[in-house]
């Protein structure tokens, strides 16, 4: 832990009674008051998480849409303004080199397209925000400076904090800070002002996050960050989470871990992702590894990611192998953990693709040990989005 | 009576040549949340230093050491049901399991409760 840096909310995190871990490189809170209880109220109430380790990136210049599709497979050129989408960062072969969120904001920078500052920014110019995972976001960063053309400009946001509210009253409560935040509905974000005791404080926040439930995830200038947490916190809803909840609230939402779940070895087929296959970047067959990747979604992939329902109480973690009746490796598990919502262990595994069906039993084997799982459609625990279909219904 | 230590966080008690073994409260306070503890079966031999139990929280997966040589005369059930027990009484109903003692020389090298407390107290 010794050579990790510090966050801006360390110091925070600690007064908190936070155990702090190494994690990408930084001093994390794994826990303050236990994963159980952080995990169950974040799920019931509202969870406050620091995630300031991952990479706030501006990709921004004269068709930044079309550069970006370079190395994404998503529809970025008719994503509309603080419209957000998920998105995979592909390498040549098709392997997922990061898995990150990106935005695309009303402002263009007028630098940025080879005007002066007071100038008007021309028609083209385009300005994206990329959140990136914190492991990866120095490869990530090195890998479009290497691939966008050079007249895009890429620039990592160092000096800027991320923090993640999540839960059912997660809406609530940020809207009693800042009311117009209230307005978003999930995958929509956009720059807000939060008029603090000491002064106007301005936020960036999008409808997002990473545990299935309603919530935000907000910038803020790393100045102002802990005023901002602290004003959350004192918030009778909201409790400070650290990242072991955020493992297994991401765990039941289905969502797959960068490093653990999906890699450069896997590609979007295989980990289930489908969905970040934007139609029209399907028919142009324009993004890296199209060809390979198209054919395993035409023919099928010989192994697919599934969710497992696992028999007993004791978890089967990542590294626990997917045998046959012979008990030879066939797959692997790649995340588990005991599901404290379901109360019983659940895991990620990729396993052949005939055996991927819902319902198929799975026979494990860890440290010697056999487990039984079932295939089971995740999420593991129902999404809780704020939709606007949802609310229309409910007025 | 006397109870007794181990570097693994571990505490015995020892009555004669029966003793009684679970983890200590630090320990459980490091794991966090157990959700599965496995307890070895009455009957089972085990070596001083051998993987005698399990237990999982919802983080991560430990190995409980046996503190001596002896055989196992019985298992805490209620683990099973209740792994949490060893979160709220670690030593004392969150015992793991009970066993005779094949050499009572083993103990002298284990800590009292003034020198464990020492111990945690350095970590």
């Amino acid at each position: 832990m010794g050579d990790d840096a510090k966050l801006p909310l360390d110091s925070w995190h600690r007064a908190q009674g936070a155990r702090m871990v190494g994690f990408a490189g930084y001093e994390m809170p794994i826990q303050y008051d236990g994963i159980m209880a952080e995990h169950l109220w974040t799920r019931e109430a509202a969870g406050l998480f620091d995630v300031s380790h991952m990479g706030q990136i501006i990709v921004s210049g004269s068709g930044a849409a079309e550069a970006l599709e370079t190395v994404l497979p998503g529809e970025i050129q008719k994503l509309g303004v603080e419209r957000m989408r998920y998105s995979l960062l592909l390498a040549p072969d098709g392997g997922i080199v990061d898995d990150l969120m990106v935005t695309r904001l009303a402002y263009a920078d007028p630098a940025s397209c080879g005007r002066a500052e007071d100038e008007a920014a021309p028609e083209d110019c385009e300005y994206f925000y990329l959140v990136v995972n914190g492991a990866t976001k120095h490869g990530d960063l090195a890998y479009m400076r290497e691939t966008l053309p050079d007249h895009i400009h890429i620039h990592h946001m160092e000096d800027r904090a991320l923090i993640a509210l999540q839960g059912p009253k997660a809406g609530a409560a940020l809207a009693r800070l800042v009311p117009e935040t209230d307005s978003l509905y999930f995958m929509q974000a956009g720059g807000f002002t939060w008029r603090s005791d000491a002064g106007d404080v301005g936020l960036w926040a999008s409808r997002s996050g990473y545990t299935g439930e309603d919530g935000f995830e907000i910038s803020v200038a790393a100045e102002h960050v802990e005023a901002l947490a602290a004003a959350l916190a004192a918030d009778d809803t909201v409790k400070p989470v650290g990242l072991g909840a955020r493992d297994s609230l991401r765990l039941e939402a289905g969502l797959p871990l960068y490093g653990h779940d999906i890699d450069t070895k896997t590609t979007p087929v295989e980990a289930d992702l489908g969905f970040a296959l934007s139609k029209r970047r399907r028919e142009a067959r324009n993004f890296p590894g199209a060809a390979k990747i198209l054919a395993q979604r035409e023919t099928g992939p010989d192994r697919l990611r599934v969710g497992l329902l696992v028999e007993g109480r004791q978890p089967v973690r990542e590294g626990a192998t997917v045998v046959d009746d012979a008990g030879a490796a066939i797959g692997q598990v790649t995340s588990g953990g005991f599901s404290p919502t379901l109360q019983q262990p659940i895991a990620m595994a990729y396993v052949p693709a005939d055996l991927a069906q819902p319902g198929t039993e799975i026979a494990l084997q860890q440290r010697g040990k056999p487990f039984t799982g079932t295939v089971t459609p995740m999420p593991f625990v129902p999404q809780n989005y704020h939709r606007p279909s949802k609310s229309m219904a409910k007025a | 009576m006397a109870r007794y230590f181990t570097e693994e966080h571990e505490w015995i008690d020892v009555d004669g040549d029966h003793a009684t073994i679970g983890i200590t409260d630090y320990a459980q306070e490091q794991l966090g949340d157990i959700v599965f503890v496995e307890v070895p079966e009455s009957g089972s031999m085990l070596e001083q230093g051998g993987e005698a139990a399990v237990v999982e929280s919802v983080k991560a997966a430990s190995d409980v050491y046996a503190p001596v040589s002896g055989e196992v005369t019985e298992g805490n059930d209620a683990l099973a049901d209740e792994p949490a027990l060893v979160n709220s009484s670690p030593e004392e109903e969150g015992w793991f399991f009970r066993m005779t003692l094949t050499d009572a020389s083993q103990l002298e090298g284990l800590m009292d409760a003034k020198a464990y407390k020492a111990f945690v107290d350095s970590l």
